[in-house]
């Protein structure tokens, strides 16, 4: 259960893997930072707190599995394992997205066989997630099976012949988290392609639709501590709604953070208002 | 090894044949899925699915979906056979068996029916399949060139690393061309018939074609050898070159476009390789063919036995 010292120790992981991204974007050169900010609880909670794993046996059978589908967000995951040990955090730092790297832009299993899946392509995260789960349920394991997808892939046709396909194979161990910041590359989804109502749609293909406030921690803990059973039978997506940027003020809903770059000064600024948002609710945890 | 002639060439309905052969092997290996995108009824899978309900799954008129669950199942220990027509599993569901499953090297298979000129026209028929496939890193591509060999391609692809496509014919007038006594290896050609002035090689069931091709000219005094290459990728380079140093002649014959095919993979081979050659592809010309029985659209198209014959004579 989320109780206040396990809280504390995620608002602190969190933190600390705020400014790690941001250290990633800035010594990469670029990144995908808005959505790996966006994501933020909810990668950390599920590699901190939800999932059954063992960094020192990646490919144990019974493992909870994780696909992000929106692949784009490989740093994020990248630095969630890390931060489980799963590799360094050191070498992640050092060779993110450098030359020859295991460590790439779009995540790839082949050279980095510590995850469950490469993704990359759009649509195509879900649809593996869903075969997972199944081969779950033939190999009679309880693990659950978690794919983050992004709001702007569901724009993407093959997530919905996913969706139907996990509903009518009633495979409840299937958790998408679909991260709504409302932005996808060009712009805000509903201006490039409205994907609204999100919450609706899903119920319609069959699914358990959760929507919850993805940026606030205690949300994010509360709606994993209370995931259906995997034997409901029915999916469940949690719509995660969230901040594309989050935590820093010039980022924040802005389309031009999708995959930046930023600079000395920008750095410096962005590290600043992470420390200084952390130092008031540690004061505020306090009082 | 024996190579039945025409006369006495024996018919069997090929969906039948591939049916019971990917049943009799999957009731022997329990990691075998089968995977269709409705088409349980047409690329038949209805025995499997009465023997093996629980490792049956029809994913619905969802290519794309069908091979990536397949992915996600290969990455959970299991061996998927994913049916459905050549151009839907090329283009439709392509990238998916590209960037799932063979960028992560998974042990995906692809049953593609339909390669060739099927009667339902060229929405569904695979015409630039194997070419398609033949360019992803890490993909194999195999097809049957006769009914007997369906059952020795599923053996083989059990323990067999990698993602594979395997390519079936149009499922009209197929037979059995070998008596079956032969060992079938991924990657390897089969001298099907020995011959010393020219050398037919084929992809998948147009074998027939070219074996008529074969026997006309021996009536004539001219001596054809065959070279079944049942693998499109891996490509057995040295099988091809020693038929160019042997007979100098080659021509090859495929159901699929005269682009990316057979022909393209041969010539590849032949004009690095430094060994002079004699050579003429056989293939689908560059269009969308008409409505109509494979046999006949294979003659007026100008790639059936007949081409193979007046090629032939034109290298002698």
């Amino acid at each position: 259960m989320a109780d206040k010292a396990t809280m504390e120790r995620l608002r602190d992981k969190v933190y600390e893997y705020r400014k790690d991204i941001l250290q990633l974007c800035y010594k990469a050169k670029g990144m995908h930072v808005g959505g790996d900010l966006s994501c933020a609880e909810v990668i950390v909670t599920l590699y901190e707190y939800v999932m059954r794993i063992d960094p020192q046996n990646p490919s144990w059978e019974d493992r909870d599995r994780f696909v992000i589908s929106k692949g784009h967000g490989g740093a994020a995951l990248y630095l969630v394992m890390a931060m489980r040990g799963y590799f360094g955090k050191e070498e992640l730092l050092a060779t993110y997205k450098g030359h020859e790297t295991r460590f790439g832009m779009h995540p790839c299993k082949t050279l980095c066989p510590e995850l469950d899946s490469s993704s990359g392509s759009l649509g195509h995260g879900l649809p593996i997630a869903t075969g997972m789960a199944l081969a779950g349920r033939l190999n009679k394991k309880s693990y659950r099976t978690f794919c983050m997808v992004g709001d702007g892939e569901m724009m993407e046709g093959a997530i919905w012949e996913a969706a139907m396909a996990a509903a009518h194979y009633k495979l409840g161990s299937l958790i998408v988290i679909l991260d709504r910041n409302r932005l996808c590359l060009d712009g805000f989804t509903e201006e490039i392609m409205g994907v609204e109502p999100v919450a609706g749609k899903w119920q319609a293909f069959g699914w358990n639709a959760i929507v919850i406030d993805g940026n606030n921690l205690k949300e994010v803990m509360d709606v994993f501590d209370h995931l259906p059973v995997p034997e409901s039978g029915v999916p469940t997506a949690i719509i995660s709604q969230t901040v594309k940027g989050k935590g820093v003020s010039f980022m924040e809903n802005n389309p031009a953070y999708h995959h930046a770059v930023i600079n000395d000064e920008q750095f410096r600024q962005a590290i600043e208002e992470i420390e200084a948002a952390y130092q008031q609710t540690k004061g505020g945890a306090k009082a | 090894m024996k190579l039945f002639g025409p006369h006495e060439k024996v018919l069997a309905a090929s969906r039948t044949v591939w049916d019971q052969s990917f049943t009799a092997m999957a009731e022997k290996y329990p990691n075998v899925i089968a995977m269709t995108a409705d088409l349980s009824r047409s690329i038949c899978t209805e025995t499997f699915r009465k023997k093996v309900p629980d490792r049956f799954f029809n994913c619905g008129i969802a290519e794309q979906n069908m091979i990536g669950m397949a992915a996600g199942l290969a990455l959970c220990g299991k061996i998927p056979y994913c049916t459905t027509f050549a151009p839907f599993a090329s283009m439709r569901s392509g990238e998916q068996f590209r960037t799932d499953a063979c960028y992560m090297g998974l042990n995906v298979r692809v049953i593609a029916s339909y390669g060739g000129i099927p009667i339902a026209g060229p929405s569904h028929a695979g015409l630039e399949d194997a070419g398609i496939i033949r360019s992803f890193p890490g993909a194999t591509v195999v097809s049957p060139s006769d009914l007997g060999m369906i059952s020795k391609i599923f053996e083989a692809s059990v323990d067999y690393a990698g993602p594979m496509y395997i390519r079936l014919g149009v499922g009209i007038n197929e037979v059995y061309l070998y008596d079956g006594n032969y060992e079938f290896k991924i990657g390897k050609a089969i001298k099907a018939r020995h011959g010393s002035d020219a050398t037919i090689i084929s992809f998948g069931m147009i074998l027939q074609q070219a074996l008529e091709a074969a026997l006309e000219l021996e009536q004539e005094g001219i001596d054809v050898g065959l070279l079944d290459m049942p693998t499109l990728k891996p490509l057995d380079r040295e099988a091809v070159l020693e038929a160019a140093r042997d007979t100098g002649k080659i021509v090859t014959m495929e159901d699929h476009s005269i682009y990316n095919g057979l022909g393209s993979a041969i010539s590849e081979v032949l004009a690095e390789s430094g060994v002079p050659c004699k050579f003429k592809r056989l293939g689908i010309p560059d269009l969308y063919p008409s409505y109509g029985a494979q046999e006949k659209l294979r003659n007026k198209y100008g790639y059936g036995y007949a081409a193979a014959v007046e090629a032939i004579k034109g290298m002698l």
